[in-house]
């Protein structure tokens, strides 16, 4: 990563490079800018508010939406969390945790109930959030309606007046091809009785936790430029049909590590003659409990 | 005068029941209808009132016209001149262009539809037969998938498509199959008004037989109302009880279809109908 020209000689210092880069990478005035978009989004939720997003050292698809949120509501005091996958120790998340670090020298953690913001790709924590935290999305594609209308002025007046009945055209078309709803991931919701929202690739397991959730839930789209939000407590509910209502994906086995059920788990592939396993995909929760002393089979 | 109103007999409860009062009065008014295109002339000065369960014709050459006036009819083209008048399910009577956008987009999925010449403008090819007959029942707050499928598949037997094909999707159907899948589409909702722009051409013949024999049969079991657009004066006379006859963006001649088609007055309708092949 290049500094801004600067033509004093820099020293390399023990301390986080404040001084080259304002404080968490973006200038104030995008910073204001950003700001303002969220306000707005909070205001409207569910709502894609257009923001002009700003190239980020960090190829799109990568979070470039997400780390801009980010950027424009971290504070120095700010603990933060990056996780990919539900997991800390993934690439896309150890180069943000590293980015932040960096840029605005702030403190980070793995711990969901110490850290304050917490940027995630396509998982919520398992442990409830709280009303101190803001749990800041990086979204591939904010509309939801994209697959089934390509025009995006056309999708705009259908979020205009609320004309949503295409939405069920797809998960009608899920039943009649799977006999049920396959949309297992980026499950369509409907925030506050208003706008249907695209939740981010996250599995519609974690669907149920966006409703009424105690802590601000917010969305960056970095190449599609747009941000939306879902304040705290705010009504979420998955589209369904009334003889095929929602429901979550439900796993036979624990958790082979740590031995939880009713949470989300990864397939781990370990050898190549078909042995597997299925551990917890949130990788600080199932390390809290092994801590605790709780094992699988 | 009291508005006597009819129980709604399908469950969708977004579509008003129609006021039984309007029976009488014409459902769409056409004043000086014009559009312009730029300095050249798209149609000019159509006036005409439609009637509940009557179907009329606009005929004549390519670029007579026709499908502009559709357009504008239709709510899709705004006129440079000139007025349409919908008498809606209430019985209140409005402009179609000064409805508001919502108004009118729901007006078009539920009391109105449109058959387009090209299937595939008037269907979503990538979603299965039952999908694209059940698009309207959702969009209008059906939320029930049994009762949605029961209704496509009910509605693909009334368009003699077998209800076996209700989960393949229209890119396998044969084209007079499209157009067939692309009616019962548009009828689901139960509309009062059609239009239809050029339905049967592109089939060949005994396809655009069987279609306008079904068109007939529907319209008159549904006394539907339609504007048919067609460069086809047999498909003229089968279907419709009234003709607009148009040449350079204007109507020249206007009646009864059998009494223009058999004793035409202008010298264009006379040239029109003399020009056609007999077999």
């Amino acid at each position: 990563m290049n500094a801004p020209l600067d033509h004093r000689p820099t020293e390399p210092s023990a301390e986080p490079a404040t001084e080259a880069y304002n404080f968490a990478f973006l200038d104030e005035g995008t910073k204001r800018m950003i700001r303002r978009a969220i306000l707005k989004a909070i205001a409207i939720p569910g709502y894609q508010v257009p923001f002009a997003a700003r190239e980020m050292p960090m190829p799109y698809g990568w979070g470039t939406g997400g780390v801009q949120v980010t950027a424009a509501v971290i504070g120095p005091d700010d603990v933060l969390k990056v996780i990919d996958q539900g997991a800390d120790d993934t690439t896309n998340a150890v180069a943000i945790r590293g980015f932040f670090v960096k840029t605005a020298g702030v403190a980070t953690t793995t711990r969901t109930a110490e850290a304050t913001v917490i940027q995630t790709r396509h998982r919520v924590p398992e442990v409830p959030l709280t009303e101190r935290q803001i749990l800041v999305y990086q979204v591939p594609i904010p509309e939801p309606l994209r697959f089934l209308e390509p025009r995006e002025t056309e999708t705009r007046t259908m979020h205009a007046l609320s004309e949503y009945g295409l939405m069920h055209v797809k998960l009608y078309e899920d039943i009649a091809r799977h006999g049920h709803i396959a949309t297992t991931y980026a499950y369509p919701v409907k925030v506050d009785g208003r706008y249907v929202m695209d939740p981010s690739p996250i599995p519609k397991f974690d669907n149920p936790k966006l409703h009424m959730s105690a802590a601000l839930q917010l969305f960056g789209a970095g190449r599609e430029k747009r941000i939306y939000a879902l304040p705290p407590f705010t009504r979420v509910e998955s589209l369904d049909f009334e003889d095929h209502p929602f429901e979550v994906q439900r796993f036979a086995a624990p958790c082979a590590l740590c031995g939880a059920r009713g949470v989300f788990l990864d397939e781990v592939v370990t050898d190549d003659r078909g042995g597997r396993m299925f551990v917890c995909s949130d990788s600080d929760f199932c390390e809290s409990r092994r801590e605790r002393g709780e094992t699988g089979e | 005068m009291i508005a006597q109103t009819t129980a709604a007999t399908t469950e969708p409860t977004d579509i008003a029941p129609v006021a039984e009062d309007a029976a009488g009065l014409p459902i769409l008014t056409a004043h000086g209808l014009g559009k312009d295109y730029g300095g050249r002339i798209g149609c000019r000065d159509v006036s005409f009132e439609l009637w509940p369960g009557e179907v009329m014709a606009v005929v004549g050459e390519s670029g007579s016209g026709k499908s502009t006036l559709l357009g504008c009819l239709s709510g899709t083209l705004p006129p440079s001149a000139g007025a349409v008048r919908y008498r809606m399910r209430d019985g209140a009577v409005r402009d179609v262009f000064a409805l508001s956008e919502a108004e009118r987009r729901h007006l078009k999925r539920t009391d109105w539809g449109f058959v387009h010449q090209d299937a595939r403008d008037g269907l979503r090819m990538a979603v299965s037969a039952g999908a694209n007959v059940g698009e309207r029942l959702m969009a209008v707050g059906a939320r029930h998938y049994g009762a949605i499928r029961g209704e496509a598949a009910a509605w693909l037997d009334r368009v003699e498509i077998d209800p076996a094909r209700i989960d393949d999707r229209p890119t396998v159907f044969s084209g007079g199959m499209r157009q067939r899948l692309q009616i019962a589409r548009n009828l689901v909702t139960r509309p009062r008004l059609v239009f239809m722009d050029e339905p049967t051409s592109g089939l060949d013949v005994s396809v655009q037989a069987r279609l306008l024999d079904l068109l007939r049969g529907l319209v008159a079991d549904l006394g539907l109302a339609a504007i048919v657009v067609t460069h086809d004066l047999a498909v003229a006379r089968l279907i419709s009880d009234r003709i607009l006859v148009m040449r350079e963006g204007r109507v020249i001649e206007a009646g009864l279809t059998d009494q223009v088609l058999d004793d035409p007055a202008a010298p264009y309708t006379q040239l029109l109908v003399a020009s056609v092949l007999q077999p």
